[in-house]
């Protein structure tokens, strides 16, 4: 069963005239409802005529996370705000949030978008959707919510965490499928075994599982644990939230809504379009939306395109796992942090060199997050309540700038690496592949 | 009659306290008293030498998060209760052990104290009949 065969099965070069056409409504959307846009175009010599359809999209100015931050909170939204039915925010922890509109088509589309990537995963409207991915601000939680009701399908709209409770309705309920994200499904499994439920037992057939990168050990992982199939979704709340793309029951690659989001691959460096099939950074082009529209948004998440027509029919174009960032952004337990906002937490403790490292590593199925940073020899104390701390000030100064706690090692100074240039100061442990 | 104390943030990584012992004998200094009080990540060597400014140069030339801390060195006689007393005369007055090492050897004990108020320490101490050995005298042992 396929939710919208006209879309999902369409001839590619029917595709592409599709998007040419929205192409150019959205470019003469935002050429004369955003300032932002206009100025750009004028700088680059383009206006709404140059753009005849899906090939002169290379034509176009790129947007930033850093366009949003420096228009906060409205300043590129393309429809009045009278229109706007929805905001949603980023938690904004350095500076300012990155805030997205909706207007009420918007929002129909969304909810069209997740029910179908709901479909590609091969849930119905005779499903049990438990969402345990967070309401509110964050994307996740209401946007799986709606495209769940669109399906059809009876929703459960827990949010995140209280696992008591998610473990006692997945019984109660016979929910049969769970939402959130890899890690939270993996705590969930141990969490159940803890309490003595076997996961196998209850009712679950699907997991759609997004907001952070994971491994195919980690799905073979929460597969055997539940004897569920498990999906990987993507999007992002510039672009829309969670649906901009998901797997099929295929697992061979997620298929991007592109009647919507009009996907590039680039090189980030030379900022280039590279050929399919060839890996770069993902950018998106929204060609639907009426809030905020946006041009050649640059995803930071480096992956490749495969246009090639799949085995469930579908010949939506479909992009490989993410396999890491264009940008030094860190997702831990689905929260972005960048090692920034670590160096100005460290910044604010004397007794600490500016000298720092980020590990991080999931263990237990969770994220764990370790800071290693030098000791200041000036400020070096010989009895170890001192240190301890220390250590305590700092892991409460990261926990307030980032949101979640990290192991704090202090280290002897001058031992973490530096150069000349820019020092390496990640080192995530997480394989991902 | 205070004394100094050499303390040295180490990692706990193997080779860490041969580096310092090798940069300590380079320059000729010898270790009176030593004590590793560690925690799972790291450990503070805490040593008495012979001379604390050169040894605290010549590891700080050397990268080493290191400083000197104000200790009491006493002497007491190597048999049972001695440092019962000690300690007894230290509650008695609500002076507080930070930390401390001690060793005994023949008829003589030795202990190092880090204590919150090491002049109080010292007078309580010396009143009671205690030695308390000098700076100028530990640098010889
Ligand atoms: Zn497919």
């Amino acid at each position: 069963m396929i939710w919208n065969k006209t879309i999902e099965c369409r001839d590619r070069e029917e595709m592409r005239e599709l998007q040419s056409k929205r192409l150019c409504e959205t470019v003469n959307r935002v050429y004369y409802n955003v300032p932002f846009y206009r100025n750009k175009m004028q700088e680059l010599g383009v206006y709404p005529e140059d753009i005849e359809g899906i090939d002169d999209i290379v034509k176009l100015p790129f947007t930033t996370k850093q366009d949003l931050r420096d228009n906060y909170p409205f300043g590129i939204f393309a429809s009045p705000m009278q229109d706007i039915v929805r905001v949603h925010a980023s938690s904004g922890t350095t500076g300012k949030p990155t805030v997205v509109g909706y207007t009420r088509k918007d929002i129909t589309t969304w909810s069209e978008i997740v029910a179908r990537t709901l479909n590609f995963a091969g849930v119905s409207k005779d499903d049990f959707i438990q969402i345990a991915y967070g309401y509110g601000l964050f994307t996740g939680g209401l946007g799986l919510h709606y495209g769940g009701e669109r399906l059809g399908a009876t929703v459960v709209p827990i949010s995140g965490g209280n696992t008591e409770k998610q473990i006692q309705l997945m019984q109660d309920f016979k929910t049969s499928v769970i939402a959130c994200t890899p890690s939270y499904a993996l705590y969930l499994a141990e969490a159940m075994q803890e309490r003595g439920v076997d996961p196998k037992s209850l009712n679950l057939k699907v997991g759609i599982f997004g907001a952070e990168p994971w491994t195919e050990a980690m799905r073979e992982n929460i597969e055997e644990s539940f004897g569920i199939k498990a999906y990987d979704i993507y999007g992002l709340s510039e672009i829309m939230g969670p649906g901009v793309a998901c797997e099929c029951e295929a697992k061979a690659g997620l298929h991007i809504n592109e009647d919507h989001f009009i996907p590039e691959i680039i090189d980030p460096n030379t900022l280039e379009q590279l050929p399919e099939g060839q890996k770069g950074e993902l950018v998106f082009t929204t060609v639907t939306k009426e809030g905020l529209p946006l041009l050649r948004y640059r995803t930071r998440d480096l992956t490749s395109l495969n246009y090639e027509k799949c085995e469930c029919g579908r010949t939506l174009v479909r992009m490989n796992k993410c396999t890491g960032r264009s940008d030094d952004m860190l997702i831990i337990r689905g929260v972005n942090v960048f090692p920034s906002q670590i160096e100005s937490a460290l910044l604010k403790i004397n007794e600490v060199l500016p000298h720092y490292m980020l590990e991080v590593d999931r263990i237990n199925n969770l994220d764990v997050l370790s800071v290693l940073v030098e000791v200041d020899p000036v400020f070096f104390s010989d009895k170890i309540k001192e240190l301890e701390k220390l250590n305590k000030r700092i892991k409460k100064a990261i926990v307030d700038v980032i949101g979640i706690n990290a192991n704090v090692k202090l280290v002897e100074p001058k031992t973490l690496g530096r150069t000349e240039g820019k020092s390496k100061r990640v080192v995530d442990k997480r394989i991902i592949q | 009659m205070i004394a100094k104390q050499l303390s040295v943030f180490l990692e706990n990584k193997s080779g860490r306290l041969y580096e310092v012992m090798e940069i300590l004998e380079k320059e000729n200094i010898n270790i009176v008293a030593l004590s590793v009080a560690d925690t799972t990540e790291y450990g503070i060597l805490r040593m008495v030498v012979s001379d604390p400014e050169k040894a605290l140069k010549a590891l700080k030339d050397n990268l080493f998060s290191v400083g000197l801390t104000d200790i009491v060195c006493i002497c007491i006689p190597n048999e049972v209760g001695s440092f019962s007393k000690a300690s007894k005369y230290l509650s008695e007055e609500e002076i507080s052990i930070e930390y401390m090492y001690a060793f005994a050897l023949n008829d003589k004990a030795l202990a190092v104290l880090r204590t919150e108020n090491n002049e109080k320490c010292i007078e309580v101490l010396t009143n009671k009949g205690i030695e308390v050995v000098s700076a100028d005298k530990l640098k010889k042992i």
